[in-house]
């Protein structure tokens, strides 16, 4: 299986809406980020990691906050790939990188590719990257097989909804409102109605984040697209020194009441 | 013909940005998928609105009646005689709230309230840009709010009080590196979180098209005004000269004279306090193509990708990224890009003060000081500074460089 169809499967397999859990590499800790890792692939469908950037416009405090911590200490790019290679473990879910771009440009889209097949990265996300402008990019991990995962919001038209759905791989990322990440979810019924639309309009496998804290959202997106992205709010848990896995686990599972 | 003369001539006919917002290979709009919506609805008013008879002729009534255009062209004899020169001001300081920023400022407020907008978000780093906004929207009624890195609150503190007297709410940055940069971060999220009924009113030629072809527009008149002023008393000016943070003031001044070939076109950048990075923020002659704000343009970066920190000792062109037309204009080589350092800007300053009675801005000093060197290379000369702003903002940092008449016999 080609990394983008290993995404795609492993969102699809998920018993239940799958949950693809965010962390920000070396937050809170270096030293922890293989280990985060390990657990969080374990207990969620997909992982995707935070390149940190020093200025990440589309993201709210909790995030801003964790790219700062990984800055001051050290984590580049680089140095993903290079704890990504060391690693002595096989990681029990699909991995992708989620990065503004000039990182990506100051490595370079060509290394880039052959670094992410090599250390088992399957795909990217890149927020301020709108579709009209990925050209180069996608050419370059079009031909490694890699995911570049678009995204949609609540004010994207109908029309443009439909192209992003078709030009996305991996799966297609729902942003649930406007705004920048780790602010609450929207209205409910307007959420369902938009979320279905996405869902109509996707050949692939749709997930859902911005705002997502708890198994109840879970549950109400998960009645209408594929997953669920929770980042803010596990970036919270790794920050508190709780356990990620089961926290995520907590997400996964059936609750009694809905 | 080359592919670089191509690209001049397609942007001195007006083909240039193009459909995609591009200067050549700069420009374009890299925002999160959230803004793609707004920005192609500011694209339609910019090429509908503002191009409206109607709206043409409130702007060109707000910029005579109320912003006091045109601002007039001074001859500056003694500093020409100091330098060997025939040396002209383009007086911007003379402009309403005292910069080049109100051109701007009164223009997008006017745009921004014919296509609905509810309230406006505006950053500032020297506080001239946020003065502007607050008093464009108080002459407009939309309300108003102004992010401001808390570096620039403590330096420009003059112009804090003068925003909230006009209206405005300022909100301090404390996050990134606290000027400039983090400002504009922090009022994309703003305009991230309502971009239906938000405006974004940006400071200078950056961010994502249709802004660097926006504001270039509003601040055009300038060098239409210089030029036509130029050729009526004396003659087309042999080298103009601006200082380039994010590039608005230089780029209205240089705009009209694209296709004057003989006219030696200079952007003057802050050399800060050194040739390392975060030392100075001279983007064009120091920076790489890279991608912030919006748009891919000259950026200063390290080798992660990471934004680097800058330095200037004047608050309005301390920032890593400029627009993408500057860009374009060095790759072309029509305009030559160098660097003043902070110690030049001050006794160019200096200079100005004793020798015209003028007080320029901290930043319009570094078009004085990028003049008076090229003036000494060529003796005679007759030479157009652009004076971007009035200097009374920067009373506070001058504070800490107490007057020396020494500093500007040193440098001469
Ligand atoms: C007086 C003055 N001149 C120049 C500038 C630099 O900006 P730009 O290069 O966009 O004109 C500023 C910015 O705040 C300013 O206040």
């Amino acid at each position: 299986m080609r990394p983008h169809e290993r995404v795609k499967a492993a969102i699809e397999q998920s018993e239940g809406p799958a949950v693809v859990g965010f962390l920000t590499a070396g937050h809170p800790h270096p030293d922890r980020f293989l280990r985060d890792l390990a657990a969080i692939a374990e207990a969620a469908d997909a992982v995707e990691i935070g390149v940190p950037f020093s200025d990440p416009m589309a993201d709210g405090v909790t995030v801003q906050r964790s790219s700062r911590v990984a800055i001051e200490h050290g984590v580049s790019l680089r140095w993903i790939f290079a704890e990504l290679e060391r690693r002595d473990f096989e990681l029990a879910a699909p991995v992708l990188l989620m990065s503004y771009l000039n990182p990506l440009l100051a490595f370079g889209y060509e290394r880039l590719a052959a670094r992410a097949a090599e250390t088992g990265v399957c795909g990217f996300i890149v927020p301020d990257l709108p579709f009209e402008e990925s050209g180069p990019l996608k050419a370059a991990l079009d031909a490694a097989g890699l995911a570049l995962v678009q995204l949609v919001t609540p004010a994207t038209p109908r029309e443009r909804l439909r192209r992003l759905a078709a030009e996305s791989s991996g799966f297609l990322y729902a942003v649930t409102r406007t705004g920048t990440t780790g602010a609450g979810l929207s209205v409910p019924a307007e959420l369902a109605e938009y979320l279905a639309a996405v869902k109509a309009a996707s050949p692939l496998p749709v997930c859902a984040g911005f705002g997502v804290r708890e198994r109840a959202h879970v549950e109400l997106i998960g009645r209408h697209v594929d997953g669920v992205i929770v980042g803010s709010a596990l970036v919270e848990v790794l920050e508190s020194g709780a356990d990620p896995a089961a926290f995520l686990r907590g997400l996964k599972g059936r609750s009694a009441t809905v | 013909m080359n592919e670089n003369e191509a690209l001049l001539d397609a942007l001195i006919e007006g083909r240039l940005p193009d459909d995609a917002g591009r200067f050549g290979p700069f420009g374009g709009r890299y925002v999160p998928e959230t803004l793609m919506a707004a920005v192609t609805r500011l694209d339609e008013g910019v090429r509908t609105l503002l191009r409206s008879a109607e709206l043409q002729a409130r702007l060109e009534a707000e910029l005579r009646d109320w912003v006091g255009r045109p601002t007039p062209i001074t001859p500056a004899p003694a500093l020409g005689a100091r330098w060997g020169a025939e040396v002209w001001l383009k007086r911007e300081d003379l402009a309403h709230t005292g910069a080049h920023k109100i051109n701007n400022a009164i223009g997008q407020a006017l745009l921004a309230q014919a296509l609905g907008a509810r309230r406006i978000v505006a950053e500032t780093g020297a506080g001239q840009h946020g003065v502007a906004s607050a008093a464009a929207c108080a002459r407009v009624g939309l309300p108003c709010t102004v992010y401001m890195g808390e570096v620039d609150v403590a330096r420009q503190a003059p112009n804090v009080d003068r925003m909230r007297r006009l209206g405005a709410e300022v909100v301090p940055v404390t996050s990134g590196d606290r000027t400039l940069r983090a400002a504009i971060d922090e009022a994309i999220r703003d305009w991230v979180s309502d971009p239906a009924g938000t405006y974004y009113l940006i400071g200078s030629a950056i961010g994502p098209h249709p802004y660097p072809y926006l504001v270039r527009e509003l601040q055009a008149v300038i060098g239409r005004e210089a030029r036509a002023q130029m050729i009526e008393r004396a003659a087309l000016p042999e080298a103009v000269f601006a200082c380039v943070g994010g590039g608005s003031n230089a780029i209205g001044l240089f705009h009209a004279f694209l296709g004057d070939r003989d006219v030696r076109l200079v952007g003057v950048e802050a050399g800060g306090r050194g040739s390392g990075l975060g030392d100075h923020s001279a983007t064009l002659s120091a920076g790489r193509p890279g991608v912030l704000h919006g748009n891919y343009s000259m950026l200063l970066y390290d080798d992660d990708g990471l934004i680097h920190e800058t330095h200037s000792v004047s608050a309005g062109l301390d920032y890593p990224g400029v627009g993408p037309e500057h860009a374009l204009l060095k790759l072309v080589g029509r305009v030559d890009y160098v660097t003043a350092s902070d110690d030049e800007a001050l006794a160019a300053l200096d200079e100005c003060c004793e020798a015209e009675g003028i007080l320029p801005a901290l930043e319009s000093a570094h078009a004085l000081a990028g003049a008076r060197r090229w003036a000494q290379a060529h003796p005679g000369a007759r030479l157009l500074v652009g004076l971007s702003g009035r200097g009374d903002k920067d009373m506070p940092i001058l504070a800490q460089y107490p007057v020396r008449k020494e500093r500007s016999d040193a440098a001469a």
